[in-house]
């Protein structure tokens, strides 16, 4: 079947798409986004996150003709130009919240979310309640922690 | 497999009519991990997403009639000071990305034991309103768990909402998980007290083979309606508990169920009292 979706602005054509796929899956091989990562494939860790029609979602449970004539967007399009990167995606660099960078890309989403939703920073516990479907092996979690109070703060002007 | 996309209520029903082995979907947090770990592959899926009438939740007549397409996350923002019971089991839910999917709905097509919407449903006595071709349905939420991840629906049928009775007091929901987050209960208990009436609705989770209410503990409870006398709250929690038919499993032994069973009903018994004390 074919799949029609807007990508980061883009409107885009996914062919030969089997009805049991996932967002995901056309994400990554069929429209050459690699940001999304897969590594549970059963909702877990929340490294797949993006946004679909704005709000963040685990793209390996959304089927791929569910997507059609909605809007999706991904790590890839959270940045304004090509070499620049979000103010969500500035604060991880430099917190040093980055180490293996698997589940990164949908902590960025995750937590560009967060952020969006709030003018000032956000209390601790509700930071954590945020991003408790994304899973991190390598971090422990503190640095992503500082990273997302950074981000917030500055947004906040503080 | 096919893909069939239902644009309106009525074509969803046709397709369901033309295709009674096609799997529903809605936010997907069940069916597609089914599909992607490969545990069973449907012969269709039958996408409910682009059926915007299943998108809105409405009050009618004492209940909040809640469409099928409603998510977690809008019943916890929305509808929190109406549903309680409902909205803090949804905020127990998965994570924030599977709030923003999963629904009521699919909990009820689902019926697994361990769902989370289900205490509350039963506490609060809910209706499941199903329909097909054929017509419309009704169904008492006591009478739509049939079995281990069974439910009451026809081959032909699909929900349309769920009618949740407005709170008449306080209700609470409690859950035992190994965290805080993305955790299947263990089991659960949801509590929804009617205060004019005095009388308490139960519901347990995760604890027999279907969801189901602790009839005599409400019975005692209306007798004795006395919720703050610590032996009443004590006595009400062994009926909970003995209302429950649990088995050991990688979750939790037989015996911890029953025993966090009669806890958490004294608890939140507790709970609920306190909060009717202070309020009124
Ligand atoms: C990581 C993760 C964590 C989870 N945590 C929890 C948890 O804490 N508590 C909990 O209770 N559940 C949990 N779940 C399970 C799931 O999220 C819930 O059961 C959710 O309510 C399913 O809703 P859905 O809309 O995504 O259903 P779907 O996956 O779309 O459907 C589920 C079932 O319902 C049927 N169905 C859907 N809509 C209809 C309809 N309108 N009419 C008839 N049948 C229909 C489908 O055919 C399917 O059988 C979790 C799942 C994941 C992946
Ligand atoms: S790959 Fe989607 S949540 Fe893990
Ligand atoms: S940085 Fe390696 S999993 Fe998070």
């Amino acid at each position: 079947m074919r799949v029609h979706v807007t990508v980061n602005g883009a409107q885009m054509t996914a062919d030969d798409v089997w009805p049991g796929e996932s967002l995901l899956y056309v994400l990554r091989e069929r429209l050459g986004l690699p940001g999304a990562k897969n590594a549970c494939e059963q909702g877990e860790c929340g490294s797949c996150t993006v946004y679909l029609d704005g709000v963040p979602v685990c793209a390996c449970l959304v089927a791929a003709g569910q997507a059609e004539g909605r809007e999706v967007r991904t790590v890839e399009g959270l940045a304004s130009g090509a070499g620049e990167l979000d103010a969500v995606q500035e604060a991880f660099v430099e917190c040093g919240a980055v180490q293996c960078g698997f589940c990164t890309p949908g902590l960025i989403v995750q937590a560009h979310s967060l952020i969006a939703a709030h003018d000032g920073v956000p209390p601790d516990a509700e930071i954590r309640e945020h991003l408790a479907g994304n899973l991190c092996r390598c971090t422990g979690y503190e640095k992503i922690l500082d990273a997302v109070r950074l981000a917030a703060r500055r947004k906040a002007g503080q | 497999m096919d893909f069939l996309r239902a644009t309106s209520w009525a074509e969803a029903l046709r397709m369901k009519a033309d295709r009674p082995d096609a799997t529903p979907v809605q936010g997907g947090t069940d069916v597609m991990v089914e599909i992607n770990l490969d545990k069973g592959r449907p012969a269709a899926l039958l996408d409910l997403t682009p059926v915007t009438e299943l998108t809105e939740w409405s009050a009618e007549s004492g209940n909040i009639r809640i469409g099928a397409g409603v998510t977690y996350t809008r019943i916890i923002a929305e509808l929190a000071d109406r549903l309680p019971g409902l909205a803090q089991a949804s905020r127990t839910v998965g994570s924030p990305q599977i709030r923003n999917r999963g629904t009521v709905a699919g909990n009820l097509g689902a019926a697994s034991p361990a769902g989370d919407s289900h205490p509350p449903l039963l506490a609060t006595g809910a209706i499941v309103e199903a329909e097909s071709v054929d017509g419309l349905r009704m169904i008492p939420i006591g009478d739509y768990y049939t079995g281990v991840k069974r439910n009451a629906l026809a081959a032909n049928e699909l929900i349309r909402a769920v009618h949740v009775p407005v709170r008449q007091g306080p209700q609470y929901f409690s859950k035992i998980g190994t965290r805080n987050a993305m955790v299947i209960a263990v089991c659960s208990f949801g509590l929804a007290l009617n205060v004019a009436e005095r009388t308490a609705g139960t519901g347990i989770g995760s604890a027999a083979p279907t969801p189901r209410r602790a009839v005599e503990a409400e019975a005692f409870l209306a007798e004795n309606w006395n919720p703050g006398d610590p032996e009443v709250g004590r006595r009400f929690g062994e009926l909970v508990a003995a209302a429950a038919a649990p088995i050991d499993d990688v979750r939790g032994s037989r015996d911890y169920r029953v025993h966090a069973l009669a806890v958490m009903a004294r608890r939140t018994l507790g709970w609920a009292w306190e909060e009717h004390r202070r309020t009124s």
